[in-house]
């Protein structure tokens, strides 16, 4: 072992045992409850973000059954309007918040970086702090509601019921202040998302060799940084609207109810993007490796990302098509709500010829695949139906809509999420989940889903509303919501099988090896799981198969100094090397800024001031977690 | 699977500066979602204004010399901070520390010439929507000078400390500059909308 002139010790001088070694030595986080509080591994940390997102989607599957018990039989006593609407609401944050966006981040935090070969995720402290953050306002909005003060005014939370005047109590705050806490999340993520992928890359990783799913990450970030600041602007208004007595929303005083539905929506469409691009990017990637040969139309499939990503927010007006805004501007959305079809469309166009050229292997990860494109058409046909202006006019409100957005987001981003957890299981645990049972899995809830969910259409057009805690029997409505909920059983069992194999297989699966599935791409370079520093040595591309092309042997590069957390920078087009970079050690300070933040945050739903003493500690905080502390990764 | 070594990084520097940095790039993408952050309260504004029966709504329009004055105080101190981005790249320690005890008395200068910018407006935030969105920017501007003055005060404390004569550190230096950069950028379309727009 051999240290180079200026006494750093290089990976040049190390065998591979001894490298691998030394980088564990560097790279690992201490055992224990203080290792677990202080990693900032992005695998861990992903992890720990998938599975708290599924534990979210698990409440919210819970609360959508209660609903769907009530909703049985018309004049049902089980739960009373009041609990209902703060169900409804809850099942609506809670999916969107607390489980869509955050686990479509969170596989791209755990992903991102092993998938364009670096060690670890840009800013590591950042997101081990977007993740206590993510944990406080889920454990905000749960808690609250366990306390009779679940927010209860729609998971848009329209003004005036959401305002001062009509929302009495804490209910609308909770849930303004949870949007804060998601949102501070989820900005941090994107920013490391695009810094990673940004600035390092493999060498020779230029960026027209990204993968597909890293693509679609870039593009979502990029939504996130434009989408969120709105939602973060119209939930603080609101908070001063009900504290302070600003009057944003207040017509008698100059303000405009109609501009919390701007606000809102210019963030809410895009938000279904957010949750549906990343889930694209999962079904290219699936494709790809299940067809056995690369996505047909690489370029056509990512400038479909980017026209996506660019016209998801030219299209906020049409969840406003009833609130009497001018003709025109209602032509105008109508038209560019159709033209998104077009991207679409191009990319399902793609897929379907992948899977004509390639050899398809009808594994339950490409199962999933297949029904993501059953459900996402129709979801899409009935998009383009409502984006007509007379057609929404006549079912605005009611349960078509309902039915069409979960086409949409459970067959557009749940479908592919699931076969992601299916495909990337070994990675992530590196055991594999079982084949038969997820057929059965797949088998239950794409049946269980259309026979939920495609009655809805039908009752939506036979004017049933959405939102309504019970109905009268003279209505023609309990036939099929008899029916609805019967198949959710179907569905939820489904849902109950998927935990039951995924910690099954966590403990007792078949232990897999480095690539199970013969993938492509560069996380299947490295040991099921990854160590703590994914790469050994850094990989180096030169096309965009790195693993189909050279199946035997790895092109790596040598260099990089194993005293320190180091990583390589490369240059933003072409990923030509730059300079060695530190990656930050483990701290505890993200989780002590975490919780500054929290007490501040919460404080602020009771108090003005606590806006004034509340930043103190967070930002003591703040100086504590920047405060350089003489280890070899600050040196330069 | 064989590893085959095809690429030597040993030449290369042990830390990057400016768009090498990925600390360069997270300041950009930050300025970014802070930008889009003004951008919205100035689209909320205009949008509030376009539905008033008259602009500004309730009072007259704010007092010029206390913002104005502002604004050219912040347009001057875009020469000193120039100045401290280009020592801080030079890796200029002596005039680094005095650049930055400067740009810290730049950065407290704005927070007291704000105290008398919300009482020029001539209406309080809980009055009416004009007064909520004045102070709502106002705020949100103010509370951008904060954090980089705090940033600027604990950057100056660290290069009078041992850990400040570093590539890293000078880096660090350099973001913040840009980032005074960016605070002072975005008030000029803040003052021409708060200040202007009701003269119109």
């Amino acid at each position: 072992m051999t240290r180079s002139k200026d006494g750093e010790l290089r990976d040049t001088a190390l065998s591979d045992r001894e490298l691998k070694r030394a980088l564990a030595v560097t790279w690992s986080a201490p055992p224990g409850l203080w290792g677990a509080l202080s990693t900032v591994d992005h695998k861990v940390i992903g992890r720990r973000y998938v599975a708290t997102a599924f534990v979210f989607l698990a409440l919210g599957g819970v609360l959508s059954m209660l609903m769907r018990l009530q909703l049985a039989q018309p004049e049902a006593r089980f739960i009373g309007p009041d609990r209902y609407n703060q169900i409804f609401t809850m099942h609506g944050s809670n999916m969107m918040f607390l489980f869509a966006v955050p686990v479509m981040q969170a596989m791209a935090i755990y992903f991102v970086p092993l998938m364009v070969g670096t060690r670890n995720i840009a800013f590591p402290r950042l997101n081990a702090f977007s993740y206590w953050i993510y944990l406080a306002g889920g454990l905000l909005l749960w808690i609250a509601f366990v306390v009779d003060t679940g927010p209860d005014v729609g998971w848009f939370a329209y003004v005036p019921l959401s305002g001062p005047q009509y929302g009495a109590g804490k209910r609308a705050d909770v849930w303004a202040q949870m949007i804060t806490f998601t949102e501070v999340s989820a900005l941090a993520i994107a920013v490391e998302i695009v810094v990673t992928v940004f600035k390092q890359r493999a060498p020779g990783m230029s960026l027209d060799r990204l993968p597909l799913f890293v693509w679609s990450m870039v593009v979502t970030s990029f939504l996130v940084i434009m989408a969120m600041p709105a939602i973060m602007i119209a939930s603080t208004s609101l908070i001063l609207d009900r504290l302070v007595g600003t009057h944003f929303f207040n017509p008698a005083e100059g303000g405009d109810a109609l501009l919390w539905q701007h606000l809102f929506w210019f963030f809410g469409h895009p938000e279904v993007y957010i949750i549906f691009l990343p889930a694209v990017g999962m079904v290219s990637t699936i494709v790809a490796t299940f067809t056995g040969r690369p996505v047909f139309g690489y370029l056509a499939t990512v400038m479909a990302l980017i026209a996506t990503g660019i016209l998801a927010f030219g299209l906020w007006v049409h969840h406003m098509f009833v609130a009497g805004l001018p003709r025109l501007g209602e032509s105008f959305f109508t038209a560019s709500s159709m033209a998104i079809a077009v991207p679409a469309g191009l990319q399902i166009f793609c897929w379907l010829a992948t899977i004509w050229a390639g050899r398809p292997v009808f594994k339950t990860p490409f199962l999933f695949v297949i029904g993501f494109m059953v459900i996402f058409v129709i979801g899409g046909l009935t998009g383009v139906m409502v984006a007509s202006v007379p057609f929404d006019t006549q079912v605005h409100d009611t349960y078509f809509v309902v039915a069409h957005f979960h086409y949409v987001l459970v067959g557009g981003a749940v479908f592919p999420l699931l076969g992601a957890i299916y495909y990337w299981f070994p990675k992530l645990t590196g055991r594999t989940m079982s084949e038969p049972f997820g057929r059965w899995v797949f088998g239950l809830i794409f049946v269980g889903f259309n026979l939920t969910f495609f009655p809805m259409h039908i009752l939506g057009l036979q004017g049933m509303p959405r939102r309504i805690y019970t109905y009268q029997p003279e209505m023609p409505w309990s036939g099929l919501n008899m029916f609805i909920s019967l198949s959710a059983i179907i569905l939820a069992a489904g849902f109950l099988l998927f935990f039951i194999d995924a910690i099954r297989s966590a403990r007792s699966g078949a232990v897999a090896t480095a690539n199970p599935w013969g993938a492509s791409t560069l996380e299947w370079a490295t040991a099921s799981p990854p160590p703590p520093y994914n790469f050994a040595r850094l990989p180096v591309v030169d096309s965009r198969e790195p693993l189909w092309t050279e199946p035997a042997e790895l092109r790596v590069a040598a260099g990089l100094g194993v005293d320190r957390r180091e990583l390589l920078i490369t240059s933003v087009a072409e990923a030509v090397p730059e300079a060695r970079e530190s990656s930050v050690g483990n701290s505890i300070w993200p989780l002590l800024a975490a919780l500054a933040t929290t007490v501040a945050l919460v404080w602020s739903i009771f108090s003005p001031w606590a806006v004034v003493w509340g930043s103190i500690p967070v930002a003591v905080s703040l100086i504590g977690w920047f405060w350089p502390k003489g280890v070899p990764e600050d040196e330069s | 699977m064989k590893a085959n070594t095809v690429l030597d990084l040993t030449k290369l520097p042990a830390h990057g500066l400016g768009t090498v940095s990925p600390s360069w790039w997270g300041t950009l993408a930050f300025m970014l979602i802070e930008g889009t952050g003004f951008a919205l309260t100035i689209v909320i504004y205009l949008y509030l204004m376009s539905l008033a029966p008259r602009w500004p709504l309730g009072t007259t329009p704010p007092d010029l010399l206390a913002g104005t004055t502002l604004t050219v105080l912040l347009l001057a101190s875009l020469v000193p901070n120039i100045l401290v981005g280009r020592w801080a790249r030079g890796q200029d320690l002596r005039k680094v520390r005095l650049g930055l005890i400067v740009m810290a008395a730049l950065g407290i200068a704005p927070l007291i010439l704000r105290a008398f910018e919300f009482p020029a407006m001539h209406i309080k935030w809980d009055q009416n929507a004009y007064g909520s969105i004045v102070w709502f920017m106002l705020g949100l501007h103010t509370t951008h000078i904060l954090t980089d003055v705090i940033e600027t005060l604990v950057l100056t404390c660290l290069m009078f400390s041992r850990h400040g004569d570093t590539p890293r550190r000078f880096g660090d230096v350099t973001d913040n500059a840009m980032y005074w950069n960016f605070v002072v950028a975005t008030w000029l379309p803040m003052y021409a909308c708060l200040y202007w727009i009701p003269r119109l």
